[in-house]
């Protein structure tokens, strides 16, 4: 497959291609621009604040990838060999932590601010002040958070899921600096959301309706209110976890009259939630990225917005799933055992669309596309064992083993992390104006892609045979699978030092992009020139919803 | 959608900073609670995340004044204030879903009832009642008696829903552009916000040294202090809210079309309304 | 050598690996009882219906992405909509799945019908270990794992079992039904057999139930499976499942031992034998906070060698293992243990390590307390 790059006739379809300045109100003309690090300090422009969300969550993927490979080092052969159990047990947890809160969430909520104007003809977001608070309202809450590994008795060690009483009466004296620290990002995480949402109800191009925005867009939407009705569930079960240790409440205690499997009832109506937070946005990256490589329109765009509003309608309905060994009565072990079941649907209807869309179409294979194609398979892989877990019986083996960090780190990371990938590629040329290197993005593609397989598969094996999750040490009959699985993490996290390098390129020079750089994009955020200027619609483009 | 153009605000030091100060206050907070040092620190941050909201706050005011914002900066105004609103009525959510968790599921099971009624094996002596006066474990004292919710309670609830009543006539009475009755209005809302935070005070007081309610007292107790305390802070920040609205007023803000402020706080008003009632109904009376 | 070729074959049959499943160590057990084997049954039926699934959907995708390329030539086709397949394709899998749902929901009908035991195990999860208790036999043990140290540091070579041994294992009958009331004394552990499909949490405070029919004699073996602290690692589970006479008389030699220790209580004992019995319970109940050589380790576990108050004053040291420092990890331990374990421990924590306060506490004044 000899690299091909794509033409470069600088084709613009729109007329309205805006430049910045000129406008009447416009206050950053009269004002001198603060230079230096105080641009980015008190910068109000969605593509700067972008820039930064996806550089610190760049920052924190690596932070997170190095506890991870810290996990993976002392899992490499049995024995403890390297850490002790206690620093174990924080890295495990600091590492879903990380992932979770600071590295994917933080890149899709940079990728929204970058491309939601561009895509729906905006000027900026709807509350740009409001918008640079929620970004460096990160940095401080995790810097917080990681400050807690230096503490006296060591950091959170009580898993990403924090279950109550090990994260209150039996917690280290950090967690309540660990409470506060994801108070702080929650607040980042809400006012975000409310953000994105009035940006996209309120600022599309005139003539936009919602049927005709991009399905970036629509899942972010979507993500954007999940985030606003369960991130302040998240804030009350940790100001009563907050409250239990410091104050003597007795939320989860029996013993005053509370239920530690309360803790993980309002957890988990965060939590599962939570995890669509980090896949919706991806489908919708997805749904930009094959349409334009497979020069065809997306298949099914109304059904499209309608499977992710029933995800996400369906998430609030789940949440129990983690929780079918905690001794649920009979009928809630059925109830979510046939919702969560139900997601299967949907999520189904994407994966067909996504493939009828390739289905007579004209493909080439750049870097994005095979980001996004590594995406629907590997996904579905993930998919199939998310379907696997939901049957309750069966979770009763498959739980708390690595057959379910095999599930969830598939749909993570060839599932949300590729797909934040695949989005680099297709929009650094919009946001650089130099085309990534297609021969470093290619090596990088498929040794990620050994990389993720060679780590996660064996871990399907592992958690069948009975390797539970968050142990520091096995039997010797896990040996072989950890082996692989080890040296797997290291091929994939280095493997990311060849992404870093490419972006580094690519903000340096490279090939020029024309506005449309890739021939079979059609939104609205090609019609900018590329490298979109700082300011870009300032004048309402006029939007041509496509034909019929 | 409007068509022309759009106010993109200057840079603006205000997030930065408020973003650092929330991040000095965080800090004291876990500094006092680990260590019992951290007062000064969280006060400080405190004092600093007030005065930039202030200032900020400031700068929205002024804008707006200026004539910066058009009929789209309005909505977005609007829809982030619903939202947050939205926001909020989650966060109360978590803890009207703790307490009705534990009074349908916990404690039934602890006595013996339902699904799990094994787990009573562990409090043979334990009968699930609510309110909760003896938790299972005996070491954790109950609280000695509870609230009348016909006595200050109702009170209470009388006072906020006049209030809401109030200021929605003040409400109206800004709409007609009838300033008199819409200060007069606001001040009488005002003065009712003043009154139930008292009125929560004695409560607050007398359940601590007469009926043994605590924080301590067992889930009722927890859940009790939690859902009433953060709807008391709720309210103080909207006596607050409508502070600086009669303020604004005084000065001769708002017209009878564009008074966004107002409605914003007046919507923030009514859902610390919305949440009482269901206090009132879930804590006191049921 | 060894390890490379473990690397090579692990690798090479990686993908090859799903036809491989049933292969032992790849796959789930079967199991020695008819849930376990009718959760085998359906863990891989939804297998296969994924995998066929899976195989529909990539072979679409990939010969889409052979067939349509542009390098040869391919024209992209102008469809974008049709409302007849996106039916077909929303119904067709809500068809599936209830065919998943409905042996899933009878299967699961089953696992939660625990009436009509035989006999009744309670099991308790506590930082870091289990203890059994055969209730109404007055038959109670402690199970903690034992492989050294010096395996784990890896000073020793690792046995078979290395860390799926314990020192007293759990002692079932087979073709018993047999009831476990699972509950924690700290914080939520997990008891899990793989052979037995039984994994159910233990929440301090309330009482899951759970049960076991056994069809086969044997050594199962299991682990905690619900992250409980520093050892989490290292409470393995082991069930020793025995014929039913062989169990019977098991049960009976069990109760005759704990009989004569009940009778000891009312004699007194020899500091000698207080010390003895004393460093056992300390070594499988107590080290594993405050370290076998009393040094604990601070803030988080006191040290008891040298423990200035714990010197000066017997009667809080009793009230302080007896009941526990309730809001610390520090459990109660009046039930756990019984009166001659306790007066042991205590006096044995009192002499240790040069605290050589002379004391020997009997069994007989811990009794008295307990009443
Ligand atoms: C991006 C994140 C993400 C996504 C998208 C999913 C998707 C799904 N997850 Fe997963 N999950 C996690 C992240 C995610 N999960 C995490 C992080 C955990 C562990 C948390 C922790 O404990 O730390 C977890 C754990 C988890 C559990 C708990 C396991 C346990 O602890 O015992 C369960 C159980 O039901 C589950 C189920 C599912 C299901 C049914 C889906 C479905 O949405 C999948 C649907 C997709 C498909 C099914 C494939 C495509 C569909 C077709 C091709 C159609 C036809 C198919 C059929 C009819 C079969 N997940
Ligand atoms: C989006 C989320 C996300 C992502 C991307 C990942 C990525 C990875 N995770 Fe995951 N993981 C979780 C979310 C995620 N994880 C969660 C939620 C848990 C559960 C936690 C819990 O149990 O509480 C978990 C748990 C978990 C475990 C189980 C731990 C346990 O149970 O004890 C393991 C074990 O292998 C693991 C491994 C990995 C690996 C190898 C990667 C790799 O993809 C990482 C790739 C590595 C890098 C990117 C590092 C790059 C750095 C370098 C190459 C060094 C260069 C040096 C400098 C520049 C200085 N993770
Ligand atoms: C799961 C951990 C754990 C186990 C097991 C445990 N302890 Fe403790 N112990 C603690 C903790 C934590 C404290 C501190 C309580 C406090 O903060 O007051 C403590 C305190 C004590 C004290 C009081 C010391 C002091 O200075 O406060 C004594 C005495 C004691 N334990 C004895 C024992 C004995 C005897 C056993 C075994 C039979 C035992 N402990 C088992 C955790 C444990
Ligand atoms: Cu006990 Cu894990
Ligand atoms: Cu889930």
């Amino acid at each position: 497959m000899a690299p091909k790059l794509p033409p470069h006739h600088s084709l613009q379809h729109s007329s309205t291609t805006a430049t910045a300045g000129g406008q009447v109100h416009d206050d950053h003309d009269h004002h001198p621009q603060p230079r230096g690090i105080m641009r980015w300090l008190l910068t109000t422009n969605h593509k700067e604040i972008g820039s930064l969300y996806l550089i610190f969550s760049l920052i924190m993927f690596f932070i997170g990838g190095i506890f991870a490979l810290v996990v993976r080092a002392e899992l490499f052969q049995p024995g403890l060999n390297l850490i002790n159990p206690e620093f174990f047990n924080q890295m495990t947890t600091m590492h879903g932590l990380i992932m979770v809160f600071a590295a994917v969430m933080p890149a899709f909520t940079g990728l929204a601010n970058w491309m939601i104007p561009l895509q729906i003809g905006a000027p900026d977001m709807a509350l740009p002040r409001l918008n640079n608070f929620s970004f460096w309202l990160l940095p401080v809450a995790f810097t917080l958070l990681l400050s807690t590994l230096l503490m006296p008795g060591g950091g959170p060690n009580f898993g990403w899921t924090f279950y109550a009483p090990l994260s209150t009466t039996y917690a280290p004296p950090s967690t309540t600096f660990f409470i506060l620290s994801l108070h702080i990002a929650g607040v980042s995480s809400i006012l975000g959301a409310i953000n994105i949402v009035a940006t996209i109800l309120n600022m599309r191009a005139p003539g936009m309706r919602m049927m005709d925005m991009p399905l970036f867009v629509w899942t972010w939407l979507i993500t954007a209110f999940l985030l606003i009705a369960v991130m302040p569930v998240l804030a009350g079960v940790i100001t009563m976890m907050l409250m239990d240790i410091n104050f003597g409440t007795s939320f989860f205690d029996a013993a005053g009259g509370g239920d530690p499997v309360l803790f993980q009832h309002l957890f988990w109506f965060f939590g599962h939630p939570e995890v669509y937070i980090m896949i919706l946005p991806a489908f919708g990256i997805v749904s930009a990225i094959i349409p334009t490589f497979a020069r065809k329109r997306l298949f099914g765009y109304a059904s499209m917005v309608y499977a992710t509003a029933s995800i996400a309608v369906l998430s609030f309905l789940v949440w129990a799933h983690h929780m079918f060994v905690v001794g649920l009565p009979l009928a809630a072990t059925l109830f979510f055992m046939y919702t969560t079941m139900l997601i299967a649907v949907p999520t189904g209807v994407k994966v067909f669309n996504w493939i009828t869309t390739l289905f007579r179409g004209s493909i080439t294979f750049e870097v994005p596309m095979l980001f996004a194609l590594a995406f629907v398979v590997l996904f579905t892989i993930g998919g199939f064992s998310g379907l696997m877990l939901a049957i309750a019986p069966a979770d009763f083996q498959y739980h708390d083993t690595y057959f379910v960090v095999a599930h969830f780190h598939y749909v993570l990371v060839p599932g949300a992390v590729f797909s934040i990938m695949a989005a680099v590629y297709y929009w650094l040329p919009k946001w650089t104006g130099h085309y990534p290197s297609e021969i470093l993005g290619k090596w990088h593609f498929w040794l990620s892609v050994i990389g993720v397989n060679l780590t996660f598969f064996p871990m399907h094996f592992s958690g069948l045979a009975g390797m539970p999750r968050r142990i520091p040490d096995y039997a010797l009959q896990f040996a072989d699978f950890n082996l692989v699985s080890s040296l797997g993490a290291f091929l994939f996290g280095f493997s990311q030092l060849i992404f870093v390098w490419v972006i580094i390129k690519c903000v340096r020079g490279g090939v020029k992009a024309p506005a449309k750089a890739w021939d079979g994009a059609e939104d609205l955020e090609w019609s900018v020139p590329s490298p979109a200027p700082l300011h870009t619609f300032e004048t309402p483009p006029d939007f041509k919803p496509v034909q019929h | 959608m409007s068509g022309g153009s759009y106010y993109v605000p200057a840079t603006s030091k205000w997030p930065v900073l408020g973003s650092l100060a929330l991040g000095v206050m965080m800090i004291g907070a876990g500094m006092a609670l680990v260590h019992g040092n951290g007062t000064i620190v969280m006060s400080l941050g405190l004092i600093g995340v007030l005065t930039v909201m202030a200032l900020w706050f400031r700068d929205v005011v002024m804008e707006s004044r200026q004539g910066l914002y058009d009929a789209q900066m309005d909505r977005s105004f609007r829809q982030g204030m619903g939202w947050f609103i939205f926001s909020e009525v989650m966060f109360f959510a978590a803890f009207f879903g703790a307490l009705f968790y534990i009074r349908v599921f916990a404690l039934p099971w602890l006595d013996g009832e339902g699904a799990k009624g094994v787990a009573a094996l562990l409090w043979p002596d334990f009968s699930a009642t609510w309110p909760l006066m003896s938790p299972p474990d005996p070491s954790v004292s109950g609280p000695r008696e509870v609230m009348n919710p016909w006595q200050l309670p109702l009170v209470n609830t009388l006072i906020l829903v006049a209030s809401s009543i109030t200021l929605t006539i003040a409400h109206e009475g800004l709409k007609e552009s009838n300033r008199t009755a819409c200060r007069n209005w606001l001040i009488a809302t005002l003065a009712l916000g003043f009154v139930f935070v008292i009125i929560q005070g004695v409560e607050y007081y007398q359940a601590v040294t007469h009926y043994g309610i605590t924080l301590q007292a067992g889930i009722y107790g927890a859940t009790f202090f939690m859902l009433t305390g953060f709807h008391g802070l709720h309210v103080i920040i909207g006596v607050t809210i409508l502070a600086v609205m009669l303020v604004r007023i005084l000065r001769g803000h708002f017209g009878g079309h564009d008074h966004f402020g107002f409605e914003a706080s007046c919507w923030y008003w009514h859902f610390v309304d919305v949440v009482w009632i269901g206090l009132f109904l879930f804590v006191y009376v049921f | 050598m060894r390890k490379m070729l473990a690397l090579m074959t692990g690798g090479g049959t990686l993908f090859g690996g799903a036809s491989l499943a049933h292969a032992n160590g790849w796959n789930m057990p079967v199991g020695v009882t008819d849930l376990s084997a009718e959760i085998y049954t359906l863990h891989m039926t939804i297998f296969w219906i994924c995998v066929v699934i899976g195989i529909v959907v990539f072979g679409v995708m990939f010969y889409s992405l052979f067939k349509f390329r542009r390098s040869k030539g391919a024209k992209s086709a102008h469809f974008h909509e049709n409302t007849t397949v996106e039916v077909i394709w929303t119904a067709v899998p809500l068809l599936i799945l209830v065919g998943m749902a409905v042996p899933a929901t009878a299967t699961l009908q089953k696992m939660y019908d625990a009436s009509d035991a035989e006999l009744d195990v309670m099991i308790t999860g506590q930082q870091w270990r289990w203890r059994y208790e055969y209730l109404g036999e007055d038959v109670a043990f402690n199970s903690n794992m034992s492989t050294p140290r010096a395996q784990i540091t890896g000073e020793e070579e690792r046995g078979e079992h290395y860390l799926l041994e314990v020192d007293e294992p759990l002692v079932l009958p087979i073709n018993r039904k047999v009831r476990f009331l699972l509950t924690a004394d700290d914080v939520i552990h997990s008891w899990w057999v793989p052979d037995f499909a039984v994994k159910q949490d233990t929440i301090p405070g309330f009482i899951n139930e759970n049960w076991v029919r056994i069809n086969e004699p044997g050594i199962y073996r299991g682990q905690c499976a619900e992250l409980c602290g520093m050892d989490h690692g290292f409470m393995p589970i082991v069930v020793h499942a025995m014929e039913e006479d062989e169990f019977d008389q098991w049960l009976v030699e069990r109760k005759e031992a704990a009989e004569a220790e009940a009778m000891g209580v009312d004699r007194e004992w020899e500091m000698d034998e207080l010390m003895e019995r004393g460093e056992q319970v300390y070594g499988s109940i107590c080290a594993s906070c405050h370290q076998a050589d009393g040094g604990g380790s601070p803030p988080a576990f006191p040290g008891l060698a040298g423990n200035q108050e714990l010197i000066d004053d017997v009667d809080w040291h009793i009230d302080v293992v007896l009941n526990g420092v309730s809001g610390t990890a520090m459990p109660a331990f009046r039930s756990n243990l019984n009166p001659v374990e306790l007066a042991a421990v205590v006096t044995y924590s009192r002499n240790a390590w040069g605290n050589d306060t002379g004391d020997a506490v009997q069994p007989a004044e811990i009794v008295e307390l307990l009443e």
